[in-house]
Formats: structure tokens, sequence, C-alpha cells
């Protein structure tokens, strides 16, 4: 079986903030926004891991991303982590150009949370009704 | 000259169980392209997590779906236990049997039920008519282990909820034995009859690239060749102690989608069966008292593929994220890629074909705005349904003129 992890640890050396093995089966690596796109683009298609979904969270110090990718030739999540620390107006690039499959996610991220994703072809109410307020996401906690 | 006609299919439509919306855009009998609509069946779930006890979750989260209601609060306990140190590591023995026999009884129930369906959509109501009445006495083995017929409340962190009573063992197995029979007899009904066969073969074909670009899950992904299933690659509850397959199939078809589902029936009894030769004795519940901070991932092969759940904890008596991603999710999304080129009479099974399940796509979101007030309430909703018809009416008076 292919060490994946070994390989994502080695390509991204340098852009790998920290390194988390809870368990054999659930890894998580923390990213800059800006590598994620890059790290995503390696691990689906060189990898050829299942993007299982992405968790947006209110965090006090920014929205959390998780990108949760599943191995399933080993069983394993590997969870790309990254801090949009910029509240008022967080941005990251869209994966949904290397990932069809992402398109519902991010939008429902962009409606619920306020998270851009710069480079979406079709950035538009998913769950929510067409005319919701603009501005107000209800997954937001509103710390400050 | 192309001519575009747009059919709607939805949001309320005679053969639809749920509120969904497919704008079909035909030109002949051709489908050309298809928008899909979702939102209509959206309750704010995952924002109702964040003010419940970690105990009362499982009770929200079963009713995000009444056909998966195991899977949700399995995978959801089962990303709790992954806090606490893995579900092997804190769950006893025969509890691990039950949640196991559960969930495959879940599989079988949901597998009948959608074959029903498939063959209601395809005018064969004989099929749907035999695969219900097949379905009833498993409902009713589910009545006898968890006291429910559809919300079975059986998982808790830590444990399970009831114990299988000695003396239904033997009841539980003299009902799986009567229902081969009738699993044997849809093989042949359906695997080999010439109507079935040229109403869905090479009908709604997903392929394996596709699947792959769409993230596809469950039966949906297998009948496409990807070789994937929660319960052999990242396994749970007592999956790696019983002998069965995992059931694959090339074409991607909506054939190869009804074969997967039929065969797996036999897998699903013969492991349940196995669960209940080797039941162990003992405690069923571990009594976790506290949830420390952390974050847990659970996943669960639901009938319809892999449920997603994601929580994290600060320590306190409820998570501060409980995130949801529903098989569903991803398999509905394809359809945009397995209904376009069809003719519109197919399209009805090949939307269905996925075996959609609309409430688990949408979960989500109750409104409170910087005073901490809802932003509308059930008669606010009143009233902006009430406007919206007398602007419709208005404008279609105007319209008269």
């Amino acid at each position: 079986m292919e060490d994946v992890v070994g390989r994502i640890r080695e390509k991204f050396y340098d852009q790998i903030i920290k390194f988390e093995e809870k368990s054999a089966r659930r890894i998580y690596l923390d990213f800059k926004p800006a590598d994620i796109q890059a790290a995503v683009k390696f691990i689906f298609t060189d990898l050829g891991c299942r993007l299982a979904t992405v968790t947006g969270t209110d965090m006090p110090q920014g929205i959390e991303l998780l990108y949760h990718f599943s191995y399933d030739r080993s069983g394993q999540v590997i969870s790309l982590r990254t801090l949009l620390a910029n509240k008022k107006d967080p941005h990251i690039e869209s994966i949904t150009p290397l990932i069809v499959g992402a398109e519902w996610i991010e939008r429902e991220i962009w409606e619920l949370l306020g998270v851009e994703f710069d480079g979406h072809p079709n950035l538009k109410h998913l769950l929510l009704i067409d005319d919701w307020p603009e501005g107000k996401h209800p997954l937001r906690h509103d710390h400050d | 000259m192309s001519h575009k006609v747009v059919v709607p299919i939805g949001p309320y439509h005679p053969l639809q169980e749920e509120p969904e919306f497919f704008r079909l855009y035909v030109e002949g009998e051709k489908v050309v392209d298809i928008d899909i609509v979702i939102g209509y069946m959206h309750r704010g779930i995952e924002e109702l997590s964040e003010h419940k006890h970690f105990d009362q979750i499982p009770y929200s989260v079963e009713r995000i779906c009444g056909i998966c209601s195991s899977s949700h609060p399995y995978a959801y306990v089962l990303a709790v236990e992954d806090i606490l140190g893995g579900e092997a590591n804190v769950v006893p023995e025969r509890a691990l049997y039950i949640r196991t026999i559960v969930d495959e009884l879940q599989r079988i129930h949901s597998h009948l039920l959608w074959l029903g369906l498939a063959g209601h959509f395809i005018g064969y109501n004989t099929v749907w008519m035999w695969a219900w009445k097949y379905r009833e006495p498993v409902l009713d083995m589910f009545e006898m282990i968890t006291g429910n017929r559809n919300h079975y409340g059986m998982c808790k962190v830590g444990g399970a909820r009831r114990d299988i009573r000695e003396e239904d063992v033997p009841v539980l197995k003299k009902a799986l034995d009567d229902l081969l029979p009738a699993v044997d007899m849809f093989k042949g009904a359906v695997m080999d009859d010439p109507v079935i066969q040229a109403r869905l073969k090479g009908i709604g074909i997903l392929n394996k690239k596709q699947a792959i670009e769409w993230c596809a899950v469950g039966p949906t992904a297998r009948a496409a060749g990807l070789n994937i299933d929660v319960r052999r690659d990242d396994p749970y509850g007592v999956y790696d102690r019983v002998s069965w397959n995992v059931i694959v199939e090339n074409d991607g078809d909506i054939f190869c989608k009804t074969k997967v589902r039929i065969l797996e029936l036999y897998e699903s009894i013969n492991i349940i069966r196995q669960c209940l030769h080797n039941l162990p004795k003992g405690e069923i519940d571990a009594n976790i008292k506290d949830i420390p901070a952390g974050v847990g991932i659970g996943r669960v092969e639901a009938p319809r593929g892999e449920c997603f759940h994601y929580i994290k904890s600060d320590g306190t008596n409820s998570p501060i994220r409980h995130k949801i991603r529903a098989p569903s999710y991803m398999n509905v999304a394809s359809n945009k890629v397995a209904a376009v080129g069809q003719t519109i009479s197919d399209t009805t099974i090949t939307l269905a074909a996925v075996d959609p399940c609309y409430c688990c796509t949408e979960r989500v979101a109750v409104f409170k705005d910087k005073t901490d007030k809802k932003l509308m309430n059930g008669w606010d909703l009143i009233k902006l349904s009430q406007e919206k018809t007398k602007k419709l009416q208005e404008r279609l008076n105007g319209g008269n003129k």
C-alpha cells in the first residue's frame, strides 16, 4: 500500500505548518490558505484521494476550513486545515475547477459562512432562498 | 434549428417522495441540460447540534432521514468516540455487534424500499408491491430489536441503548431465513427480466472517470467500478470480524446500480447471520460521562454511500461544530452528467437511480441576527408566503388585462 501521507509530507515539506497523526487513520495537516489549491491538486489528481467534504467553522481567530480527503485503499482520512484570518472578507482559491464535485460544497460554505471562493464558476445559493439577506451567514457566531 | 424547451420536475411532483426541483432543458425528447435546485428540506440541524448536549444529538441527527436513520447517529457517535480514542477502544464488544446488526438490517430495508420505488418509476408496479411486501418483515425485526419500525434510537456515545434479548435471536434468524427466498426471487425477477433489462441497461450511465470527478459514493460509485466501501476500508462495528464481499460492477448504468443493491442484500443477510451467531455476552454501554476537547471524524457506509460526520468539541457538553455530509449530497450532484443525453422518459428513473435522499442532503441553519433574536418565526414565513401569492396573483391578473 502506498504511503500517501509520506508523499504529501515530502512534496510539501516547506508548506506544511503542522502535522498531526491523531490515529493511524485520522491525519491532519495545516497549510496556509495560499498553498491549499496546490496541495488539493496533488492529493486529488496525483494520489487519487477522494474529496469527502469541506468543513467550515467560525472560530474566534478566523474561519477555519478543513478539506477532508479519503484515501480509500488504506481507509485514511487526510484533512487539510487552513485558517482565513480576515473574518470581514474571507477569501480562498476555489477548488471546483480541479474537482467538479466540490461545487455544491463551496456554494454551501459561501452562503452559510460567507467565504468567497475565487474562481468558482457558479457561486449562488444552494440551500437558502435566493432572496436571503446579503451579508447574513447562518453559521457565523459573530464573536466580535 | 434547435428549440430548447424547459420541463420542470418538482419542487412538488407526484413522482417524487421529497421536494426537489429539476429543471430539464429538452430538445424534442432529448435532455440537453439539467439544473438541480435543492434547499426545500433545509432544517438547520448542524446549527441545532451546537445547542444540544452530546447525548441529545443522536436524537436530532436520527431525524435527518427516516430511511438511513441508523447511519447518521452511528456516524455521529463514531466521530465522538474518535475524540475519545476510537470506537474499538471505548465500546463494549456486545454493543459493537448490536450496532452492526442494526446497520445491516437498515441496508436491507433501504435497498428493498429503493427497489420498489425503482420498479414504480419504470411503471413496473409488481416489483414495487412485492419489494415492499418483503420489506415489512424487516421492519418487524426492527420493531422486535429496537421497539420502532423506523427511528431506532439504538446509538449512544459509548454503546447501544438497548440490548437484543436472547429469546429474540432464534426468531430473528428464522426471519432472515424466510427473507432469503424473496431475495432470490428479486434477483431472478429483476436480473433476468427482458423488460427491466430493456429499460435499465445502458441508461443513466455514470462512468468510472465521472464517478471519480463527482466524488460519488456508495452503490452509485460501486456500479461504476470504484471499489470503495467504508465498511471494509475504514472498518467500524465488527465488519472486520465477519466475512463478506464488496459488490462492484463496471458499466455504471442503472442496471448495474440495481444489481449492486440486490447482491448487497445477500451480503447483509450473511453479515447479520454471522453477528447473531457470534453475539458475545456482556455489557452494552461504557457509560461515558465527559467528552474532552478535540476533533473527531466518524464515517459509516450508509445504504446510499459514505455518511460523514465531523465533531469539534471544546470540552463543554455540546460541540462547537458538527458537520454532516450525507451520501446523496455527492450522488445527486452527479445527475448532472447521468441525466443529460437521455430521453425524458428515462430521466425519472435516472434521477432516482442514485437513491436520492434530500432530507439528508439538506440540513443546517436557524438564523439569528446580532440581537440574538430569530429573524423569522413560523408566522413571518406564512405572511411572506401570503405576500408572494398576492404578488403572483396581481402579476397574473395584470397579464390578463
